[in-house]
Parts: structure tokens; sequence; C-alpha cells
């Protein structure tokens, strides 16, 4: 068993540290193998947590270390992971790794973490981790399963942060709230939110807009996540045809 | 295919360093979580008499948040009777289990803060349902027993941008304000939110568009959660501590 693992890397001459292929492995899953938008994997998430920046930019970076570090742990075991147990084996990496992140953002971040609520646990159930534990880390070496997790949760994550910033902007007509930095683009503020006193009313852009309240709703991530398809895939006709 | 044997000495060695990893986290970040809980329920309970703090709690950092929370809060338990229970902490109360038990043996939590001049401010909890799930709130009353001074709320589940507008939108819980709990009979009426607008000046607020369940939830969790602090009310309203 142990031999086929190794065998399926094949013979390699040196190869650089960071070539063309590890580029491939970063970038890929940002293009034309995003995991959302491509293989449509993690939606239930996306839905859930990208009404505002905030939560779903904690959500990618939760996502992004829980990839990478169980694609490399997992990686590295690769030869040692009895078969017959294997995807056990998996769920408890990540159901470790996800608990970790759960209990460091809980003393670091409380409120973002109530807001995330279920969610963080739910990283354990996302198609995408498990999806690339078994497609890649048990196949690779840890150094391109790193880089193979750091370019899923990044492709995850920029979905996210696109789908969010709409949702966000169009929901409650503000940009990071919940941050330091928050800002109220479009629309009055006041009566927006509790986070932020008002400060600057007149300065936003279409002072009579009203939040359109379908946008905080999951239904408006679904759409979001529709046009982006559709979007990425007049841009890269390579796409099409997959479908 | 590997042996039965090997399965079971891998699986036991990667769960008890998997245990043994997670024990250490938890120790490592338990003292931080805890702070973070407290310092998020002070600033909860003291959102309802926010505009009686020295400054806006956005401004404060959590250490001024617990700093003042110890110098100007005064905590007490209450039985169902109006009496002090000692032994129990308010902070530590927590409506939802209190709401299992049977009514008379339920212990309900009262906060006092007391404003720069040493004017007292009573602070209630309330917990009842929404549309979707359990929503709560803390109820300042001035020292009359009579007067809101402030309210807060929060929910569970209840839908952003209608029933969630209860937490979201400061101006509904502003409209709480110098409203009365008693009518002139001395009956417990409580607020009312009222759809269409606001007939009794003393006892309406105008609901949330489109929000009527969580608006009904709310006079109904208003009026069920004050009940219970009646016998204390009479007594502090009879002069008695």
């Amino acid at each position: 068993m142990a031999d086929t693992a190794t065998q399926t890397i094949g013979v390699q001459e040196k190869e650089p540290w960071f070539g063309k292929k590890e580029r491939k492995l970063l970038t890929d899953p940002l293009q034309s193998n995003n995991p959302i938008t491509v293989q449509v994997l993690g939606i239930c998430s996306a839905l859930a947590v990208t009404t505002q920046l905030l939560p779903s930019i904690v959500m990618s970076i939760a996502v992004i270390f829980v990839a990478a570090s169980s694609n490399v742990t997992i990686s590295m075991l690769r030869n040692y992971i009895p078969k017959q147990v294997r995807m056990i084996v998996q769920l408890v990496v990540v159901a470790t790794l996800v608990t970790i992140v759960e209990l460091a953002l809980k003393a670091l971040s409380y409120p973002v973490w109530k807001q995330l609520s279920v969610f963080i646990g739910l990283i354990i159930t996302n198609c995408i981790i498990m999806g690339r534990l078994e497609a890649f880390a048990m196949a690779n070496k840890p150094w391109k399963s790193f880089l193979d997790g750091i370019g899923n949760g990044l492709g995850y994550g920029a979905i996210l942060i696109i789908v969010a910033f709409f949702r966000e902007l169009f929901g409650k007509g503000t940009l990071f709230t919940g941050t330091p930095i928050v800002m109220n683009i479009i629309g009055p503020s006041n009566e927006t939110t509790q986070y932020w006193i008002n400060t600057a009313n007149e300065s936003s852009l279409l002072y009579g807009y009203t939040n359109n309240g379908l946008m905080v709703l999951p239904a408006a991530a679904l759409f979001i996540i529709g046009i982006l398809i559709w979007v990425h895939r007049s841009y890269n006709k390579s796409l099409v045809d997959i479908s | 295919m590997n042996s039965t044997g090997y399965i079971l000495r891998f699986v036991l060695t990667m769960t008890t360093l998997a245990a043994v990893l997670l024990a250490g986290m938890l120790y490592i970040t338990e003292p931080a979580a805890l702070k973070a809980e407290a310092v998020f329920n002070k600033r909860a309970i003291l959102t309802a008499v926010e505009k009686k703090l020295p400054k806006p709690l956005k401004e404060m950092s959590d250490q001024e948040v617990l700093d003042l929370f110890e110098d100007r809060v005064d905590q007490h338990a209450l039985n169902m009777k109006g009496e002090e229970v000692q032994g129990r902490v308010a902070e530590q109360i927590k409506l939802e289990q209190e709401k299992k038990k049977p009514e008379a043996d339920r212990v309900l939590p009262l906060f006092i803060y007391k404003d720069d001049q040493g004017n007292p401010y009573y602070i209630l909890s309330v917990r009842g349902s929404g549309l979707w799930d359990e929503i709560w709130g803390s109820i300042a009353v001035e020292a009359d027993m009579n007067t809101i001074a402030g309210v807060s709320f929060d929910h569970k589940a209840e839908t952003p941008g209608l029933g969630a507008e209860i937490k979201d939108n400061p101006g509904f819980p502003a409209q709480f304000v110098s409203k009365k709990l008693y009518n002139d009979e001395g009956e417990l009426v409580a607020v009312n939110v009222r759809k269409g607008g606001v007939a009794d000046a003393d006892h309406d607020v105008d609901a949330i568009s489109g929000a009527t369940i969580t608006g009904n939830g709310v006079t109904e969790m208003l009026r069920r959660g004050l009940k219970y602090y009646e016998p204390y009310i009479k007594k502090i309203q009879a002069g008695g501590k």
C-alpha cells in the first residue's frame, strides 16, 4: 500500500522549490478550478456567513488554515494511514484543527465567534476540505499539499468575500461593519446598525438609498453566486464544456 | 491490507494525540474566552442604560467595561417573592435555564446601576419567543419603578431586516424610553408593540413593519417577564428595601 502512494508521484528530477507546477497549485483553484463557482462545493457556509465582510474574512482565514494544515498533516501521514480507516483518520485530523480554530477564535474575538456560531464547527463537514484530502493530500508530498490547501482555501475565500461585499453594501449600505474601519458607503447610515455611531451621514453616496432587505437573506447569496458563475464562465470559455 | 492490530494501534495513537492537543488548547484559551464572554454579556446589560453611562459603550475598551461594571453595578438574585437569594450571582443566572423550572423555584437576576449622581437604575432581564427562536432583553427602570430608562434587545434567529431590527435598528429600543410599566389603576400593563401607530403614549411603541410576530413576542415577553419581578417592584415602590 505504501508503495503505490509513492509511485504516483513518479521519479522526479530535481524540481524547483516553487516552479510552474507549484504556482499552478495556487492559482488553479482561484481560476479554472474554483471550489465554489466550478465545483460548486461549500455552498452551505457561503450562503450563511456572507451577510457581512468581517465574518466572511474570518471564515476564509479559518478555512485556509484548516485546508492547508490538514492537507500537510494527512500528506505526511499518507504512507502510514491504514486504507480501511482513512476517511475516519482524515475526519479526526480536520475535526481537531477546526476545534483549535474555534477555541482560538472564541478567546480572541468573541462577538465574531457568536456571529459565526455553528459555521466554524461545520468546516469539518466542508466538502472542499475532505475533497482535497482524498483527492490530493493522500497522493502528494507535504509541500505540494500545503500549496494545494492554501490555493483551495483562497479560491473559497475569494468568492466568499466577493459575495459578502455585495451583500453588505446593498443590504446594509456599509462595508466592514464591526471593525474599526467601518465605512458607510451608500444610503443613510444611522438607522441601519448599532455597531457604530453615525458621524458622516451626508458624505455617503445615494443618500436616499433604502437598504435592500433581500440582500441579507441567504437567498441573495445564491443569486450572487449564480451571477458569479455566469460571469466566470463567459470569461473563461474552457469551463463551459465541463458542465 | 493492514493488520487489525496495526489499525488499532494507529487509531489509538492518533486519537490520544488529538485529545491531548485539544485539552492543551482548551487549557490555554479558556481564561481569555471566559473574560471575553463576560465582557460581551456586561456590554449587553449596560446597553439598557447606555444614555446614563459616562461615555458611549462603543468607545469603551473591554477593561473599561469590566471596571465600570465592577464600580457601578450591584448584582442581586431574587426569588419569585421578590426576596434576595443568597449564594447566587446575578450574572451567572441563565434565564433560559430558569424558565424550565417550576415558576415558584425560579431565580431572577437584577442589576442596579448607579449613574454619576448616584441615581439608581434597576435593570431587569426578560426572555421570550420571537418568530423563529428565543428573544431576550434588559429593561432599565428608574427609581420610581415605573418609568423605563432604556432597553436593549437581542435574539437568536430573527429574520435580518425584519424581526432582527429589534436589535439592529437603534430606533426601536429608543421608543421605549420614558414609557410606563403601570397604568393609572396600578396594573402592570408594560409596553405594547402596536401596529399602525401609537395609541397610548405611555404604553405603546410603533411596531416594525413585516415583523408582527416578533413584535407580539416582545409585548408578551415584557408583560410576562416583568410580572415575575412584580413582588420586588411593589416592595421598592412601597419604600422598603
